[in-house]
């Protein structure tokens, strides 16, 4: 466990654990107790099994974030269709009210499962694991877990996905990664997407948000996709997943996993823990690659 | 507003330690927390008493420990604080950076009341 081993203590936290040792006494007589684990523990542990369960049926477990509105279920259409006869797909769709998006989704003839959370801001892994039972894993390459529109919660939760997609629509303006650095760090690809309105909203620029996005210390891809008209632009978007499925069948054949590049405090502390408990869970990051 | 659920997890967490030393109530909680970890700290401390409420923790003090933001320059090597927005090497302004500090959402200690009767040392 990372509480004996010390594996949680990185350069940042270890001043908490000098000196007086795992357990001592305040000066009034309380016991006091190191912990040094994530607040989400709970959720981070769940999260882990959640990729277990995706790592055993070989399939792509990818979390979808962005505002509302900035076009993920659209994206996730034209996905399909797009991809029909090369990559089997299922949707697992949050938010708050209705079942709108997963019949959207349904009418494209895919499986989807529909997470309303009420008034939570985001997915958690367990609501994710309850979903999960009501598919069949066994017949998927790529499942997509479209998070509940929102660029603050989303980002601090790990669900057990892969990787990490962040859309960002032209119509939000081009500094939305300064404004919400957690979610845009957290991303492994990011997605302009509504690339089609760029000549009408010509005050976005395309540069400046990729600089922006570089100012987190992220050199993961960021590339545009349109879905719609004569502008319709999905290759590079496609080609990503391809090559991820394909990374993912390597690393399964390897007896590896993948963990978004960036995890949230708490998800890093687990990597450790759970080492032995899953023999096939040597887990590999994206070192990001210009 | 998941600084509510993030209090909820916090307590599960804190009740179970507690359980563990048999302690008779939680004084005093410190947790660690970064501006890059998605929490913030104020929020947390609103949501706190509401999620504590009727639990060994109800009357504990919550302190929050800021971390500041730091990073390691892949490409120079030096270590310097940085902005959330902005974690780029202040040395030589690369982006190729790695974070060390400042995302941390952690409960870094807890201090228990135990009974009078728990001879063994903790």
């Amino acid at each position: 466990m990372c509480e004996t081993c010390g594996c949680n203590i990185t350069p940042g936290n270890e001043h908490l654990v000098r000196g007086d040792g795992k357990h001592s006494k305040t000066t009034d007589g309380r016991a006091a107790v190191e912990v040094l684990t994530g607040l989400l523990d709970e959720n981070d542990h769940q999260a882990l099994h959640n990729r277990e369960h995706f790592d055993r049926h070989n399939l792509l477990a990818l979390n979808l974030m962005s505002s509302p509105g900035a076009g993920k279920t659209s994206l996730l259409e034209a996905t399909i269709e797009a991809l029909q006869g090369e990559l089997r797909i299922a949707v697992i769709e949050g938010d708050l009210e209705t079942e709108n998006d997963a019949e959207r989704i349904r009418a494209k003839g895919v499986p989807a499962i529909q997470i309303a959370t009420g008034s939570a801001c985001h997915l958690d892994a367990h609501m994710v694991h309850d979903a999960l039972h009501q598919l069949d894993l066994a017949d998927i390459d790529i499942l997509f877990i479209e998070n509940v529109g929102n660029l603050v919660c989303p980002a601090s939760f790990d669900l057990g996905q892969h990787r990490n997609v962040t859309l960002l629509s032209v119509p939000e303006g081009d500094d939305k990664p300064a404004k919400y650095p957690v979610m845009f760090r957290a991303a492994d690809l990011v997605l302009l997407s509504k690339a089609d309105l760029l000549p009408v909203l010509d005050d976005f620029d395309p540069a400046r948000a990729e600089r922006y996005l570089r100012h987190l210390a992220s050199s993961v891809p960021f590339e545009q996709v349109a879905i719609r008209g004569e502008q319709k632009a999905l290759s590079p978007w496609l080609d990503w997943l391809r090559a991820e499925v394909a990374a993912q069948g390597r690393r399964r054949a390897a007896g590896k996993t993948a963990r978004p590049s960036v995890q949230p405090d708490g998800a890093r502390l687990h990597t450790h823990q759970h080492a032995s408990t899953y023999s096939t869970s040597t887990v590999e990051t994206v070192e990001a690659g210009g | 507003m998941h600084e509510l659920s993030i209090c909820m997890s916090l307590l599960d967490q804190v009740e179970r330690i507690a359980k563990e030393h048999r302690a008779e109530r939680v004084e005093r909680i410190l947790l660690r927390i970064g501006p890059l970890s998605g929490v913030e700290a104020p929020l947390l401390m609103n949501a706190y008493p509401l999620a504590a409420a009727g639990t060994i923790a109800e009357h504990a003090q919550l302190d929050i420990e800021p971390a500041s933001v730091r990073v390691h320059c892949v490409d120079c090597g030096a270590e310097s604080p940085a902005t959330p927005n902005r974690l780029l090497c202040a040395s030589c302004s690369s982006y190729h950076t790695k974070l060390i500090s400042g995302d941390e959402m952690l409960l870094a200690s807890l201090e228990m009341s135990l009974p009078e009767d728990a001879s063994e040392p903790l």
